[in-house]
């Protein structure tokens, strides 16, 4: 017996019971909603976080006191807090001493500052940062227009910024702010140059800023109680590695780590911080499976149920058949295939509802759209098991059925 | 040398209900050949039903040995007694049997469908099988949209559809009326003389009369097994044609 007319029968029998195949449906609607939903949330999650982080520039790392995402309980945090802060002055060795990077960028970095002119005022939610030239590179950044900060400007700790787009909106709109001047707790800078607008990214804002020269910036804030922000390139893809141990080699040595001591910075990469966010989401992942798996289980359980109600009520139909010549195969085909596709369409329901669920929070948290094509592919899969492994046994009894027996049914 | 088409040895069909034994058949001997046209009568209870079941291989004796056309019927397995019943038997039961979700056309496809035809053939076939039957202008009606004659000749056409050897009709005409009853003994007797072996329950002298051979059979046992004039008739003609 061909399967398309295997397939017709089965759609047939579910137009005829549309409620009840609506109900048993729900189940499997629910199971696969639930994973499909919280995975494309993850995904888009994710790539945002990527996204994100790409602004790191390519083969790019950074050393920090602090690790970049902490999960740990308040004793791990102390270890952390107990560390002797990076100083810029150990960055400055680090740059002398080190011999595998390409470029290498000293940042210092103040926060929760409102910036003024003398017209205007912005939260106090911009940041400050004390950096050097080789920022650019490090943070694939690119000025819009103006310049950047140069040597010459650290030689003279000269008082110019370099601001985000924020800022401009906020202190310049419809002014060219070149050569303006700008106030940062009290201080007056220069603004000597705007950076392209980055936009948002989690619901924050990635323009709200100003650069100073990393010396000026020290000058102003004082040496002490902060901490510096190393990023650096690596002369290229292959020497990633040796460059990372380079790099950890010498900062122990400025640092005075005793050998056998752990490392009293972290350094970590976009390639580390992806690992550690999927580490992360895996917790959310499980919990997605499992209640997955808990929702299936019992839509699979509904399913055999209605199979077999199925099975009893249309015992006459399967006496027909046999009677002319259905075999015990053909019998117990169709009936699996009827519970398939009534898990796939289940399945297909929950995958569409799931996507949409899962990009629409997605875009709330202005993560892009993606569609987890991998969960969609395991989701059919799964639906057509829970049909074959629900279904076997209500359609292994409509095919075992004797045929006078079943055309005797009442 | 036999050449019986259905060659039925002892045959014996026991129900066991609990602490109950009932012989629904005991001991049935039976020889059928190719054209012949039987009619099985017999009080009700009797096992006329239970016999034309087992001849069309819906169920099984539980003592006994039938052969079909040669071939030992007892020793197969049930997918090649569901090949002899889609191939090789026609059945018409008193009740139809049509199933109530599919029209005329579906209905008789149907054996054509377990039997792997492709679409185009299987349509072509059972409109041709319809149109035998006078239901030309019925193939889209559902055995609700139908009246008793017409689902009996829906029945018969797709008892016909795959061309069986064999047509086993089990009180056909039980639900009809006396003169949709004769439209449908004629169709049968038409399918007779193009050379289906037939085999009829009834209780009806009637219906009977139009048999060639009448087997009366009681408490489970053949009483008598009579030619009429006219199967001799028939038989005779036969003998001069061989
Ligand atoms: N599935 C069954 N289980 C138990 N007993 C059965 C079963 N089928 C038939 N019988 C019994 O076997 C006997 C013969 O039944 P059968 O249906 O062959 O009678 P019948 O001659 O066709 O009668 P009718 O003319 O009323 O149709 C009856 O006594 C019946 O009760
Ligand atoms: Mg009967």
């Amino acid at each position: 017996m061909p399967v398309t007319e295997l397939i017709r029968i089965a759609f047939n029998t579910l137009r005829n019971n549309k409620i009840r195949a609506m109900l048993t449906l729900s189940g499997i609607v629910i199971g696969v909603f639930s994973i499909i939903a919280i995975m494309t949330l993850l995904n888009a999650l994710q790539a945002g976080i990527e996204g994100g982080l790409n602004s790191l520039g390519s083969n790019t790392f950074q050393v920090q006191k602090f690790p970049a995402m902490q999960f740990g309980d308040a004793h791990s945090r102390n270890k952390f807090r107990n560390r002797e802060d990076i100083t810029y002055d150990q960055g400055k060795r680090l740059k002398e001493k080190a011999t595998l990077y390409k470029y290498m960028s000293i940042e210092d970095y103040v926060y929760q500052k409102a910036f003024k002119t003398n017209k205007a005022k912005t939260n106090p939610n911009f940041y400050v940062g004390g950096v050097e030239p080789e920022y650019l590179e490090c943070n694939n950044k690119t000025i819009q227009y103006g310049r950047f900060i140069t040597q010459n400007d650290l030689i003279r700790n000269s008082k110019v910024a370099v601001i985000g787009m924020d800022a401009v909106e906020k202190l310049f709109p419809n002014v060219d702010p070149i050569g303006k001047d700008i106030i940062i707790d009290n201080n007056q800078y220069k603004v000597i140059g705007v950076f392209q607008k980055e936009g948002e990214g989690f619901g924050q804002s990635n323009d709200n800023f100003a650069l100073l020269p990393i010396t000026t910036m020290q000058q102003v804030y004082g040496k002490n109680n902060r901490s510096m922000n190393i990023a650096i390139q690596a002369p290229g893809k292959e020497e990633f590695n040796e460059s990372v141990e380079n790099i950890v080699t010498v900062l122990r040595s400025i640092r005075g780590d005793k050998p056998g001591e752990a490392d009293s910075f972290e350094i970590f990469s976009n390639e580390s911080l992806i690992g550690q966010v999927n580490s992360f989401t895996k917790y959310f992942k499980y919990g997605a499976g499992f209640i997955s798996f808990i929702a299936l289980l019992a839509a699979g359980i509904g399913i055999m149920n209605i199979m077999l109600v199925s099975v009893t009520e249309r015992t006459k139909e399967i006496g027909i058949r046999k009677a002319i010549g259905a075999k015990s195969g053909s019998v117990l085909i169709q009936f699996l295939i009827e519970a398939v596709i009534l898990c796939e369409l289940g399945g297909i329901i929950g995958i569409v509802l799931g996507i949409v669920t899962g990009n629409l929070l997605g875009m709330y948290l202005n993560s892009p759209v993606v569609i987890p094509y991998d969960w969609v592919v395991i989701g059919l899969v799964v639906c057509s098991a829970v049909g074959i492994a629900f279904g076997v046994y209500p359609a292994y009894k409509a095919a075992k059925l004797n045929p006078i027996d079943a055309l005797r049914y009442e | 040398m036999e050449n019986n088409l259905i060659d039925l040895k002892g045959i014996e069909k026991v129900y066991i209900m609990g602490t109950e034994v009932l012989y629904a058949l005991k001991g049935v001997d039976l020889k059928i050949n190719k054209n012949e046209y039987i009619a099985i009568m017999g009080p009700s209870g009797s096992g006329k039903s239970t016999l034309m079941n087992i001849i069309g291989c819906l169920d099984t004796p539980t003592g006994g040995e039938y052969f079909l056309n040669g071939k030992n019927v007892s020793e197969m397995d049930d997918d090649e007694l569901a090949e002899i019943r889609n191939l090789e038997i026609g059945f018409v039961f008193q009740t139809f049997n049509l199933l109530a979700r599919s029209n005329a056309l579906h209905n008789v496809e149907l054996p054509l469908i377990y039997k792997g035809l492709p679409k185009t053939e299987r349509i072509e076939k059972a409109e041709e099988a319809l149109y035998n039957v006078g239901l030309e202008d019925r193939m889209t009606h559902k055995p609700n949209e139908l009246s008793g004659g017409q689902r009996q000749r829906v029945a018969i056409a797709r008892a016909l559809v795959n061309d069986p050897s064999i047509i086993l009709a089990d009180e056909p005409t039980g639900n009809l009326d006396t003169k949709t009853g004769q439209e449908i003994m004629q169709l049968l007797e038409e399918l007779n003389q193009k050379g289906n072996t037939i085999i009829i329950v009834t209780h009806e002298e009637e219906i009977a009369m139009h048999a060639h051979r009448v087997v009366k059979i009681r408490d489970g046992k053949i009483e008598s097994d009579v030619k009429s004039n006219k199967g001799r008739a028939m038989s005779e003609r036969k003998e001069i044609i061989i």
